[in-house]
């Protein structure tokens, strides 16, 4: 038993152990979840965009939320940070009710997102992309914000803790720059960056690696385990198999706005339920239950 | 026996040759300093013997009398703000003020602005109606008026909303396409042409000048820079200030009216009191926008109109020529706008700044109908139109557009869509 | 044609009352489209507002000068929350046509009949509006200035509101070097991306229309006292737009931009204004009439209000590159 944990980081480790015996089936629930959600549903129009029935998401774990395109992952991703309202259903962070609530304030609870389509303040310096990710400071009261003596030593505390977390993902050299002048994969390492700057307890990520090169990309899935390692639970979207399978501990399937499948990455991906969604609408009956044939096609569905 | 008269009380000229803010200079002379106007009915009679006064910033008045052209001046001493009353007792039988409001009207003349235009006339659909008619009777009378107005708006918002739909540029120079297709008209008109056959060829004019040639000379080279929504917008505000004096620069400040049919003679329906004009335009206007939906929904590049609006990316990766679809929406929106300016010309007057005015309640019409969404802003006109001559019957008629305003906001609190309009998305 | 004239009566202008007024309307768009990037088309209901607020204190209820400047914050702020409440979580061109709507519909409620006791109608309110701050007046009686030809009460107008909108800069720049300016720089680059971080987007965009209402509202009781005279036809959209000329003249989110904007704005339209007039005046242009001079000025103000967003958005004196960046 401990064979198969001994080399791996104490995070990864307590994630897979605690991961280990939980059912895999659709809303199994986990042993100590961070979020959990039920009956929550969205309609646009006549299309039932998200119908989660129940879903838990394990706390410290990488959790990867995969689903062909349009299967309702970003709309779910709105719903559960209040960017959009649902039609029905309740959710909570920590056991706290959280249905409701303005999505600025379950991102001060510690639920912090990005966005699929990377939002750089481009007209602000990578450090006040920083800055205002830091949370708490009396500076940006409007009545303080005229006498500097209250809030320049924190405004200093929080620039060292930028250039701290810029230099992690190899951006302390553009401090000074226009986040506008960034290239794509910059931006958005620059807003998981800003998004880590809140110190939240679960980083949602809509497809993080969208856009990023090869080369970058390792370095990301380091970035993003050691924010597991750090305690942060992440929740992420990725329609790149290998990525999914290096690094999450914990894989979900939506299709058509359900979740049809859950499990840890090697049995999710061999599910021929999950190859039915992922494939099936395009290639009707002809596939083989290959997870090699899942990863070729579903790299071309990454926008 | 009802019989209708309006009096478009001009547009007041005030000219300061000169006229310095005030010290070191010798101040203009007194002739230099005038207030000058020229009152006239809707069929352009000169209205004579009316006695105007200006009551300057000392408490000193001056008064001038309408001539046998209507005209009529008032020397003033110096700048400063004034008050120009018209004595409604001077006024000849028959002629009644539009609104008893701009009997008064102030006036600020001031260093640095060397002539101030005000609009005295409010140039409501509906004039003062002599003798007295029941509750009911004026109900169905305003309900007309209103379908008849909500026409107009439709004329006018179907551009408006297709030039949004398709590339997102919220036009606050649309109205000016109204005024410049009502004043193309007269140009034929004065020229010698009926306006019967004046009209069709400035809307034809008007769709491809003002339209076309204003997607191609201005906004498409615009999209080419990518140039944002906002500074867009903004560029619309520029050009639509640049129209309207434009036209006071060639036109003159006071109203005009075409020379056929302006002082037509009213005929009663049942209960209902209108002009044979406004039902033919009425009826015109029915076609016209019957046939724009029906294009829309039929032809192929109405339906490639309503993919672009949908998905402008999607429609231009499915192959539609989406600057082709945008220069049809200019030339089909300002064909109609021109339209909307003759309506309003014929049925009351020109005047440089009435497409500004029909403005806000455009946007009232298309926000009620949720922007982009063309048959919602036929809806929203027509909504817009009779809340418009209804709430008459409430409050004054002065403050009508203040409900239309009113409600427009209204329905942005509740739904900040619009009423048929849909959320964006976000992420 | 006297050059000498049309210079010293062009820089009057330049840095006169009228120009004044205009700047406070600037400083505070600044800070609410500048910044913020709130598209506030009805600025000129916030000059309306400190006017009136003077109009009816004085002239109507016949209260002190002293306390109208208290009423027309208090009404300025009032109306930011009524304004900013409903709309200020519509999309930018929804909150662009109810504001600019918002602000018409409060020209035509002052200036109906029904409320004519308050306000005034359609001549809206005139009388010695700002005596109390006139006999403040430190200048001597017989005062006159040797070039510029401002009266000795406009002189005294035009000092204490230049002192103003330096205080008001000083106050904006202090602001925007802040936290506080950092979270409205962000919303004006994407409102959702701040949401994200846990700020509340809507209280500081509230706070940013409050706040330019504020110093806008300083420019109407400036109007009030200097102009004596307060109507409701001097509040028109186009005043709003004229402000947004300026502030992209002297470049949007700039602390000096308002300033440099309503100098530059006022010196070419005046000089302009000046120097067609003589050459009309003394028979060089005889196609034109002098009454010609105003449309074509407004022509001129349309123009270039057009040129400057497609060619300069940034403004005359801003950085390209921070404007380049992205497609506004
Ligand atoms: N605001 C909206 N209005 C209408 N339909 C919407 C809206 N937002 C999402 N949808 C629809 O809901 C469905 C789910 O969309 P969503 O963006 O959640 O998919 P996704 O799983 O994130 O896809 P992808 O992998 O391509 O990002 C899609 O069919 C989409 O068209
Ligand atoms: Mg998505």
């Amino acid at each position: 038993m401990r064979a198969d944990t001994e080399n791996m980081a104490p995070g990864r480790a307590a994630a897979y152990e605690a991961l280990r015996d939980v059912a895999r089936v659709p809303g199994s629930p986990k042993p100590d979840p961070i979020v959990i959600a039920d009956r929550v549903s969205r309609q646009f129009g006549g299309l039932k965009a998200v119908d989660v029935a129940h879903v838990e998401i394990q706390r410290g774990s990488i959790t990867a939320l995969i689903g062909p395109n349009g299967a309702g992952k970003t709309t779910l991703f709105n719903l559960l940070t209040g960017f959009d309202k649902p039609d029905t259903g309740e959710w909570t962070l920590n056991k706290k009710p959280i249905a409701g609530k303005a999505p600025y304030r379950l991102a001060r609870m510690g639920m912090v997102r990005t966005f699929q389509l990377t939002k750089a303040l481009s007209r602000m310096t990578v450090m006040d992309n920083m800055l205002l990710g830091a949370n708490g400071q009396s500076g940006e009261r409007v009545l303080n914000a005229l006498l500097p003596f209250t809030w320049r030593a924190q405004e200093r505390a929080n620039a060292e803790r930028a250039v701290e977390l810029l230099s992690r993902f190899n951006l302390d050299a553009k401090v000074g720059d226009f986040a506008g002048s960034l290239s794509g994969g910059q931006r958005k390492l620059l807003e998981m960056a800003r998004a880590l700057m809140v110190g939240p307890e679960i980083v949602m990520l809509d497809e993080p690696m969208a856009g990023v090169n090869p080369a970058l990309t390792q370095s990301l899935l380091g970035h993003i385990k050691n924010i597991r390692e750090e305690g942060t639970t992440v929740l992420f979207v990725e329609h790149d198999m290998d990525m999914v399978h290096d690094i999450s501990d914990w894989v979900i399937v939506m299709a058509q706005g359900q979740i049809i499948a859950e499990g840890p990455p090697d049995a999710v991906m061999k599910d021929p339920q999950v190859i039915e969604a992922y494939l099936g609408s395009r290639h009707g009956n002809a596939l083989t239950a290959d997870g090699a044939s899942l990863t070729a096609d579903s790299q071309g569905g990454t926008t | 026996m009802l019989r209708r008269v309006r009096l478009a009380l001009g547009v007041l000229l005030l000219t300061s040759v000169a006229f310095l803010v005030s010290g070191g200079f010798s101040p203009a002379t007194a002739a230099d300093t005038t207030i000058t106007g020229t009152l006239s009915t809707p069929a352009g009679l000169p209205v004579t013997g009316v006695v105007i006064t200006a009551i300057g910033p000392d408490g000193v008045s001056v008064s001038g009398t309408s001539d046998e052209k209507g005209v009529f001046v008032i020397p003033l001493s110096a700048g400063g703000s004034y008050t120009v009353e018209l004595d409604i007792t001077t006024l000849p039988e028959g002629i009644t003020l539009n609104n008893e409001a701009d009997a008064s009207r102030s006036l600020l003349v001031l260093g640095g602005e060397k002539r101030i235009i005000i609009g005295l006339s409010e140039g409501g659909e509906s004039g003062i109606v002599a003798g007295s008619s029941g509750t009911g009777e004026r109900v169905v009378q305003l309900f007309l008026d209103g379908i008849l107005y909500g026409l107009v708006i439709a004329l006018g918002a179907v551009g408006l909303n297709l030039v949004f739909g398709t590339t997102g540029l919220t036009n606050f120079s649309h109205g000016e396409l109204l005024t410049l297709g009502a004043f193309t008209a007269l140009t034929f008109n004065t020229a010698g042409l009926n306006i019967i056959i004046a009209a069709p060829i400035a809307i034809i004019f008007a769709a491809l000048v003002y339209g076309w040639g204003q997607n191609r000379i201005l906004w498409r080279p615009l999209r080419r820079r990518k140039t944002g929504l906002i500074a867009a917008m903004i560029v619309s505000i520029g050009l639509a200030i640049f129209l309207r004096y434009t036209l006071v620069l060639f036109f003159g400040g006071a109203p005009q009216s075409y020379k056929q049919f302006a002082g037509q003679p009213g005929i009663a329906l049942g209960p209902f009191n209108t002009t044979p004009k406004a039902l033919i335009l009425g009826a015109l206007a029915i076609i016209a926008l019957a046939a724009t939906v029906i294009w829309l929904q039929r032809s192929r590049i109405g339906k490639a109109t309503r993919a672009v609006s949908d998905n402008p990316a999607l429609a231009s990766a499915t192959g539609i020529d989406v600057e082709r679809v945008i220069s049809v929406v200019w030339i089909i929106g300002a064909g109609l706008a021109a339209f909307a300016g003759i309506y309003l010309g014929l049925t009351q007057n020109t005047v440089w700044n009435m497409g500004q005015r029909i403005l806000l309640v455009l946007f009232a019409a298309v926000i009620l109908g949720g922007l982009g969404t063309i048959y919602g802003a036929i809806v929203g006109a027509m909504v817009v139109g009779i809340f418009i001559q209804m709430t008459t019957l409430f409050i004054p008629t002065e403050m009508k557009t203040v409900g239309a305003l009113f409600l427009m906001i209204l329905i942005l609190l509740v739904r900040p869509q619009g009423l048929l309009g849909r959320k964006e998305r976000v992420g | 044609m006297d050059f000498g004239q049309i210079f010293t009566l062009t820089i009057t202008q330049a840095f006169g009352v009228t120009a004044l007024i205009y700047l406070f309307a600037a400083i505070g768009l600044n800070i609410q489209f500048g910044y913020t990037g709130l598209l506030n088309f009805g600025q000129v209901a916030f000059v309306a507002a400190g006017a009136y607020a003077v109009g009816v204190i004085v002239l109507t209820l016949d209260l002190s000068l002293w306390l109208s400047i208290i009423v027309a914050l208090m009404a300025s702020t009032v109306l930011a929350l009524l304004l900013g409440i409903p709309t200020l979580r519509l999309r930018a061109d929804y909150l662009a046509i109810v504001t600019i709507a918002a602000s018409e519909l409060l020209r035509l409620l002052v200036r109906s009949i029904a409320f004519k006791d308050v306000f005034g109608g359609a001549q809206g309110l005139n009388g010695k509006l700002g005596q109390e701050f006139h006999d403040l007046n430190p200048l001597p009686a017989d005062f006159t200035l040797p070039i510029l030809s401002w009266s000795r009460q406009d002189l005294w107008v035009v000092i204490v509101g230049w002192s103003l909108a330096l205080l008001f800069t000083l106050f904006v720049w202090g602001l925007v070097r802040s936290p506080w300016g950092r979270v409205v720089k962000g919303i004006r680059e994407d409102e959702d991306a701040v949401v994200s971080l846990g700020k509340n987007v809507f209280v500081y965009k509230l706070q940013a229309l409050v706040i330019g209402g504020g110093i806008a509202a300083f420019g109407g009781i400036l109007w009030a006292v200097a102009k004596q005279s307060v109507q409701p036809d001097t509040f028109q959209p186009d005043f709003t737009f004229f402000v947004f000329t300026i502030l992209l003249l002297g470049g949007a989110a700039r602390v000096f931009g308002p300033i440099a904007g309503t100098v530059i704005f006022w010196f070419l339209l005046a000089g302009f204004g000046e120097v067609l007039s003589s050459l009309i005046n003394n028979g060089y242009i005889d196609f034109l009439t002098a009454t010609d001079v105003g449309s074509i000025r407004f022509m001129l103000m349309g123009l270039g209000l057009m040129l400057l967003m497609i060619f300069r958005p940034q403004g005359i004196f801003g950085d390209r590159r921070e404007l380049a960046l992205d497609a506004r």
